[in-house]
């Protein structure tokens, strides 16, 4: 009897000690078997050749990645990746802002309009691919129209990635609306009756009141921006399949060309080892 | 100098006052189409795409002006419906995001609720590691995670769209920011009267943090419901593709077919836009309570 209730107590005891960790297990195993084992094993790969199968065949240390250095196309994806960038955020982040601006004070109607500017952030990259492509069809299409021009846009390197940056900057200003509303919320209104009775102009305070209001938010929204817009692939994919030439080859564009169309694992696995770290360097920053 | 005289004052107090009313509705009309003109630019490929949609073909394909259908339609969207099997990809779509979306909301709360409430060895450590995942971008794993799932045989099927998506470090640490100002004597009384660790969460946590799941349901349902890259690779057949897929398909196919395509992308685009609009509110108030409680 007594020899049994001890047995018990110990069994509960071993629950009691175990038990934090069973709540963690759904979570820890998806991202074992779907993160932390495919991202280790990127890294393997990386070093490797690997068959039409992507399985890795002959050991080359970094190989791989000397290769990617030396070739102007992953370069040349680099640089475009990061003009891409640099566009991006600039149009998400004026958008955001403007939106943010025009509904910092209330007005009738401002529930409409705000959902209107926060409202590209529901929008798939692939259903706003298809939509930009139709408006910038060059004979069909409402931008030649509205311009009198008989331009071939997504065709003319010139203009693609630029275009393809415009849709993508489109689609993160919602999110960044939201940012910026909550950054602009949190400045004490007061602050700008004083600055009015001083007599600043609308510009003086928007620069010396309102962007050092923002900058606790600014910051992580630049960062949070960066990341998003170098994971663009979607509208690549869609618009213009890295082209014309390599115009549009973003770097996850060229990570999915080289293992699907290629079936160079090794070579899109070192790219993609080169992606998480600069993704890693720039969420590091944010801390 | 003289002065005024009572009546001067009140004179001048209300043309002050006149004026000042009439410049701030000045103000606010000025604001008002500004937001106008603002919010037109905003929605322009959303409203041009509904005009697409209902414009015949033939319309589309003319050198003047064609803002609006002249003569609209619903034809593009019944062709849509016949060429493709919209309504099996709006199926698959349903199940896979709705899924993925319990799930994560079962599986980030439940360790969420470990986190915040429990207190065991390695915490910090097992947190800190779960949180280092949101720095690997998926993009990043796709490949490795694409040669695994085809390995196993999972190819085109609803599993391989669900599973790598049931949890996310994103969700864990939104609920452990709200379970953080949630009083913790209600979970010590009910400790006193016996009630076990999972009745808690289930029947007192969830039902008292509904808040932080609607904002996490809403996320996670228009994430689900716009994934690209993932179901590109991993469908290959018409039954297991979801919208998204679906109906870049017919992306490829001929100029004439471009109205019932937009139409299709119409049709696909008003469910995320449905919940965004209803759960917005939810939304935006999860993401910053939680940021700003931090």
């Amino acid at each position: 009897m007594n020899h049994s209730s001890s047995r018990i107590s110990r069994i509960r005891n071993v629950f009691s000690a175990t038990e934090p960790y069973l709540y963690l297990v759904p979570s820890i195993l998806i991202f074992s078997i779907f993160l932390f084992w495919p991202f280790f094993k990127t890294i393997y790969l990386s070093f490797y050749k690997t068959n039409k199968l992507g399985q890795a065949k002959l050991f080359v240390g970094i190989g791989n990645y000397k290769e990617l250095f030396q070739s102007s196309a992953f370069i040349n994806s680099l640089y475009v990746t990061l003009v891409f960038v640099i566009i991006v955020v600039s149009i998400s982040m004026l958008l955001g802002l403007i939106g943010a601006i025009l509904c910092n004070k209330t007005f009738p109607g401002i529930r409409f309009f705000s959902t209107a500017y926060a409202l590209p952030m529901a929008i798939a990259s692939s259903s706003a691919a298809m939509i930009f492509r139709i408006m910038l069809h060059p004979s069909i299409g409402i931008v030649n129209k509205l311009l009198h021009l008989n331009i071939n846009w997504l065709a003319d390197p010139r203009y693609a990635l630029v275009l393809v940056a415009i849709l993508t900057g489109w689609l993160n200003s919602g999110i960044d609306f939201l940012y910026f509303s909550a950054g602009l919320a949190s400045i004490d209104e007061t602050i700008y009756e004083r600055a009015s009775v001083d007599g600043a102009g609308p510009v003086r305070q928007f620069v010396h009141l309102t962007l050092p209001g923002l900058s606790p938010i600014l910051f992580y929204t630049i960062v949070v921006n960066i990341i998003q817009a170098f994971q663009s692939f979607g509208q690549v994919k869609i618009l213009t399949q890295g082209g014309p030439g390599d115009a549009t080859n973003l770097i996850v564009y060229s990570i999915y060309r080289d293992a699907f169309f290629n079936y160079r694992f090794g070579s899109a696995a070192a790219e993609s080892v080169i992606l998480f770290v600069i993704i890693m360097c720039l969420t590091l920053l944010m801390f | 100098m003289s002065t005024l005289t009572k009546e001067e004052i009140d004179h001048l107090k209300n043309t002050a006052n006149a004026k000042a009313l009439q410049r701030r509705r000045l103000k606010t009309s000025a604001l008002l189409i500004t937001n106008v003109i603002f919010a037109f630019l905003i929605l322009l490929p959303l409203l041009y795409a509904v005009s697409i949609a209902f414009m015949p073909s033939g319309e589309l394909f003319s050198t003047e002006m064609n803002l609006l259908p002249k003569h609209p339609t619903l034809t593009n969207f019944r062709d849509a419906l016949q060429k493709v099997p919209l309504f099996r990809f709006v199926l698959n779509s349903f199940i896979v995001a709705g899924l993925i979306t319990i799930g994560q909301i079962i599986s980030c709360s439940l360790a969420a609720f470990s986190f915040s409430f429990l207190n065991f060895k390695g915490k910090e450590v097992l947190f800190m590691l779960l949180m280092a995942t949101m720095m690997i971008p998926g993009e990043a794993t796709i490949i490795s995670n694409y040669l695994t799932v085809s390995g196993w045989g999972w190819l085109d099927s609803y599993h391989v769209l669900i599973i790598p998506y049931l949890t996310s470090a994103m969700g864990i640490f939104l609920f452990r920011q709200f379970y953080k100002s949630f009083p913790i004597s209600l979970y010590e009384s009910a400790m006193i009267d016996g009630c076990s660790n999972i009745r808690f969460i289930f029947r007192i946590l969830l039902p008292l943090t509904k808040s932080a799941i609607g904002a996490m349901a809403v996320y996670t349902f228009i994430n689900a419901w716009n994934m690209y890259m993932w179901p590109l690779l991993v469908t290959g057949s018409q039954q297991m593709r979801t919208v998204q897929i679906g109906i870049s398909m017919l992306n490829s196919v001929d100029a004439q077919s471009m109205t019932l395509m937009i139409a299709g992308v119409v049709i696909i685009i008003l469910p995320s836009i449905s919940i965004f609009i209803i759960g917005q509110k939810q939304l935006i108030r999860g993401m910053f309570s939680g940021a700003v409680k931090g």
